[in-house]
């Protein structure tokens, strides 16, 4: 009795093993540092690491998971796609971890919490992403949201607090929207598992009307969430106002994690109605990336700078998805995992430019960087263009392959606007690199100089370029990722 | 031996050492890239020995899967064309790192820089796969830019921005006909593929040829330039230092060019004829305009850099006449040109580091304190002008004779051309050389030892050019041959030429 319920539970844990690794790991480390305040952070950093390696294993022991396609009363998806998300977002969330640790120790602002946070945050991605039903969704993005509320005010400054209020009203506002949506599709189909309402929607049992409302609604909560035009407007002043290393966690894992959710709704629930919401996505899409390319031309802030361009990277990924099927989720699989790498690594370099805190993130800054640091230099110069798209970076063969798919969908117009978009993007681009290499420093104020986190920054760096030069070691996983099964 | 991809990353693998050595002294980075450009020479040198001058197909094809899905692959092969413009780049490289012997500040990062544009261009003569095309392509925007940007003359910021927007809009509309032409593929008999030479299999006619053609031509018509986008070329060329205008206008130019014969042409044949009347309408216009604005200049590296916009409105004209000998003459040209027209940057930037001016007004017998630099200048403007002799005269009166053939009105005007750059550039001459000397350029030094050394053996390729272009038109007819008659054939290429062109391409 015993050994039969020990092989066949009747609660199949081991598809949600990577959240549960990460939440006892928080849980751990949040206690630790309570009961004994004095406890090194170094420790608590290679405690959360470990409990993201140890995620990590169990998420790859999934790969192969030969079980049903959907657990817990078809709440959580078991295929290959979580499980590449999953990875993905455990990579952002180290490189976060590292980041943060060197710069609250740095900044004098060294708190325990953080760890935890970030963990719990992740928690929330990683769960998102493999979520088969709409209250899941929406249940592991308060966790993500909440948690990273908090980790934006983190810092006593005040933009940190103000961003944390901008952030958490308009995405509180955001989530409003998304569990409306949640209880429209509930009100056209009669379910809230993704599959119960394709099938719904395919065999036309239920509301056409309402069904498509609730397209629109959901897509309001991960407009906001992907940082989608027009539903962006809390991203600059966010990404401003927060720690560079929560920045660099929140810009690459927030937009992972949603858009995997994003395409998981999309592509099963809704793949019925694709026809409807291609045109929509296809807009937002074409405005997303105009907007967010010619916006970022006005800055003067190399924070909001990037802001604006995950603004409009956000639209190349949409226009990845308007290619739907296999061919595009994994155009847009390859694109985030890019996008990662770059952001993480272009808020890395801003992190150890500004030295201290938050002091020089002023793209004047900038002038004259090649002579204080050829390698900071040389690294942003990567990342650069690799976010504009340029040869021999992960981010080109990321652009060309989402055009390619959406090309080959017929969205060929599309890309023409997404092309000239980039054009424009690489304006802003240059110009970074203009006062990098072409101009004279105007102070004499130096870069942080340790070696570890510029170790660390250096990771992302070489992986932008193997991806770029080598791009079939992830494309053929990613493209066997690519199916959702449901 | 794969002899063109050790041609091709030579330069890198010199770049990357270079940017590794952090001891390196100036004088030591110089030297170091010196031979690695050197060493790459001597590589095309034994492609050249290895090309069959009598094969109209791509030779010595190296091909390899880079990427299985999308089906991205490594392709590199050469023939009559893009032969001599891979031994043009790779023997300006050397000459142009000796000619920015005395470039001061960040030697190492310009040294790699000019190393990696060499990877890019070599690779944008060499690649067969579409995708590997677009890649160096958009390669060698970098480099270029960092060099006009951080080594450049005063306006040199706006310049770099001018010539990195224009060239990246252009490429914009090539990336989308690329991906078009790939999502079309999927009807050939091997797959979706970016390999050149099974897409000229597609045979796309009607109103989707002519869009396609129209996205590749703007990017190669930017780089070209052919008029009305040739406006960032002025800027680009006077602000960049002397060996950045060396190679853009040698090298980088040629780009666009060889883009319309080997993409253009070759794919989208009905197009191209359909078209041809309406861009070498532009090439005319180009040739005059640039040669009158030439004719205004009193910046004589302005002068120059419109002097090229008129030149590279033959090769262009040449291309689209779809003659052999206008073809044979444009594709000549455009060695003659990268040889006549690298010199005369070489000479105004020579004279330029020796008076500080590079305004005509304030300069004037020159030719008594220099007598061999003046010299030099009016040997390679003699050439420029097309003086029977020399290199220039070969290429562009096979481009008249062959444009004659087909419309004597184009022909009649490109003759106006030649006789237009004679006046502009010996009223040029006679500006620098003759008259009173100004008693500040009284005693200006002549040639150096290293001046001769980089200036010899690019005059004496112009003279040889000139005397005995054999060798070169033996080994660019074959291919011309078969380009021109792909196009003029009133339909796309055959299968049973298809056929025989993918067995030249199998070859030894």
């Amino acid at each position: 009795m015993l050994a039969q319920f020990l092989i066949h539970p009747p609660i199949q844990l081991g598809p949600i093993g990577p959240e549960l690794v990460l939440t006892g790991t928080a849980i751990v480390v949040l206690l630790g540092a309570a009961f004994n305040p004095r406890i090194g952070h170094s420790t608590l950093l290679l405690v959360s690491l470990l409990g993201l390696a140890g995620a990590a294993l169990v998420s790859i022991g999934l790969w192969d998971w030969g079980g049903e396609l959907t657990v817990l009363a078809g709440m959580v998806a078991t295929d290959r796609f979580a499980v590449v998300a999953r990875l993905i977002l455990l990579g952002i969330a180290a490189m976060g971890l590292v980041y943060g640790y060197h710069y609250f120790r740095r900044s004098g602002e060294a708190r325990a919490e953080f760890y935890p946070l970030v963990l719990f945050a992740t928690a929330g991605m990683t769960l998102i992403a493999a979520a088969a039903d709409l209250i899941l969704v929406f249940l592991a993005l308060e966790i993500l949201s909440l948690s990273l509320y908090v980790l934006t005010g983190i810092s006593a400054r005040l933009s940190s607090v103000e961003g944390s209020m901008k952030y958490f009203l308009l995405g509180a506002f955001s989530s409003a929207f998304f569990l409306y949506g949640v209880a429209m599709a509930y009100g056209a189909t009669g379910s809230t598992r993704l599959s119960a309402i394709a099938h719904a929607l395919a065999g036309q049992t239920g509301s056409l009307g309402l069904a498509l409302a609730a397209v629109a609604f959901l897509g309001i909560g991960f407009g906001f969430k992907v940082a989608a035009v027009p539903f962006h407007m809390w991203t600059p002043d966010v990404y401003q106002g927060a720690p560079t290393p929560v920045t660099a966690f929140m810009a690459a894992g927030t937009k992972v994690a949603a858009f995997a959710a994003l395409i998981r709704v999309l592509e099963t629930s809704f793949q019925p109605l694709t026809l409807d919401w291609t045109p929509l996505v296809w807009t937002i899409a074409a405005v997303t990336v105009v907007a967010g390319s010619l916006i970022a031309i006005a800055q003067t802030d190399i924070k909001r700078m990037l802001a604006y361009s995950s603004i409009a990277h956000a639209g190349f990924v949409l226009i990845a998805l308007t290619a739907a099927g296999q061919d595009g989720i994994s155009a847009a699989l390859f694109y985030l995992l890019a996008y990662a790498l770059m952001v993480l690594g272009a808020f890395g370099v801003v992190m150890l430019v500004s030295a201290r805190g938050e002091g020089r993130t002023s793209l004047a800054s900038y002038a004259g960087l090649y002579r204080r640091s050829r390698l900071l230099a040389g690294l942003l110069t990567l990342f650069l263009l690799s976010l504009a798209g340029i040869p021999p970076t992960a981010g080109f063969i990321a652009k060309v392959n989402v055009f390619r798919a959406a090309v080959a969908a017929g969205h060929w117009p599309l890309v023409l606007v997404g092309v000239l978009a980039s054009v424009v993007a690489a304006f802003f681009y240059i110009r970074v690199m203009v006062l990098m290499y072409m101009q004279e420093p105007q102070d004499d104020a130096e870069p942080d100089r340790s070696p570890w986190p510029r170790v660390a920054v250096a990771v992302p760096a070489v992986l932008t370029l193997l991806f770029g030069v080598f791009p079939g070691i992830v494309l053929g996983v990613l493209d066997k990722a690519a199916i959702l099964r449901w | 031996m794969s002899w063109l991809s050790i041609t091709t990353f030579l330069p890198l693998a010199g770049a990357v050492a270079l940017l590794a050595w952090g001891g390196a002294s100036d004088r030591g980075a110089r030297a170091f890239a010196l031979g690695a450009s050197i060493a790459t020479f001597a590589a095309s040198l034994v492609v050249l020995s290895r090309f069959e001058g009598s094969r109209a197909g791509f030779q010595m094809v190296e091909q390899a899967t880079w990427v299985r899905s999308p089906h991205i692959q490594y392709i590199l092969g050469v023939d009559g064309i893009s032969l001599f413009l891979v031994l043009l780049t790779t023997f300006l490289v050397p000459v142009a790192i000796v000619a920015s012997w005395n470039v001061e500040g960040r030697v190492r990062l310009f040294m790699a820089t000019m190393l990696v544009l060499e990877t890019g261009m070599i690779g944008t003569f060499l690649a067969l796969d579409l995708l590997l095309f677009f890649l160096f392509f958009e390669a060698i925007l970098f480099p270029m830019y960092l060099i006009i940007g951080a080594w450049g003359g005063e306006r040199r910021v706006y310049a770099a921005v001018k010539f990195f927007l224009y060239t990246m809009f252009g490429s914009a509309f090539l990336l989308v006909a690329i991906l078009f032409l790939y999502a079309r593929s999927g009807a050939l008999p091997g797959g979706p593929t970016f390999d050149v030479r099974e897409l000229i299999g597609l045979g796309i006619t009607g109103a989707a040829a002519r869009w396609l053609f129209l996205g590749f031509f703007v990017a190669f018509a930017v780089k070209v330039p052919l008029f009305p986008l040739h406006t960032w070329l002025p800027d680009a060329h006077t602000e960049a230092p002397t060996a950045g205008s060396v190679i853009l206008a040698a090298i980088l130019l040629k780009v666009g060019a060889y883009g319309l014969i080997r993409f253009n042409l070759a794919l989208f044949p009905e197009a191209s004829r359909s078209l041809a009347g309406a861009i070498s309408v532009l090439a005319l216009i180009g040739i005059v305009y640039g040669a009158v604005v030439a004719m205004m200049q009193t910046d004589v590296k302005r002068l120059v850099a419109y002097s090229s916009v008129s030149h590279l409105g033959f090769v262009v004209l040449g291309t689209f006449a779809f003659t052999l000998q206008a073809m044979t003459g444009g594709v000549l040209q455009m060695v003659n040109h990268g040889l006549s027209t690298g010199a005369l940057f070489l000479l105004v930037g020579m004279v330029y580091e020796r008076t500080h001016t590079r305004n005509l007004s304030e300069m004037g017998g020159l030719a008594s304190g220099m007598p061999w630099l003046m010299g030099a200048f009016l040997f390679v403007s003699l050439s420029s002008l097309g003086l029977p002799g020399l290199n220039n005269f070969v290429g562009e009166f096979l481009v008249i004779l062959g444009t004659l053939g087909r419309n004597r009105a184009f022909g009649a005007i490109a003759a106006i051309g030649v006789v237009l750059a004679a006046i502009y550039l010996l009223w040029a001459y006679q500006r620098m050389a003759h008259g009173p000397l100004p008693a500040k350029h009284a005693h200006h030094p002549d040639l150096s030892a290293r001046e001769v050394a980089l200036l010899a053996p690019v005059l004496a390729l112009i003279l040889l050019i000139g005397i005995y272009p054999k060798p070169l038109l033996d080994r660019i007819d074959p291919t011309s041959t078969r380009i021109v008659k792909a196009v003029d054939a009133g339909r796309p290429v055959d299968a049973g030429q298809h056929a025989n062109l993918a067995a030249a391409a199998e070859g030894p």
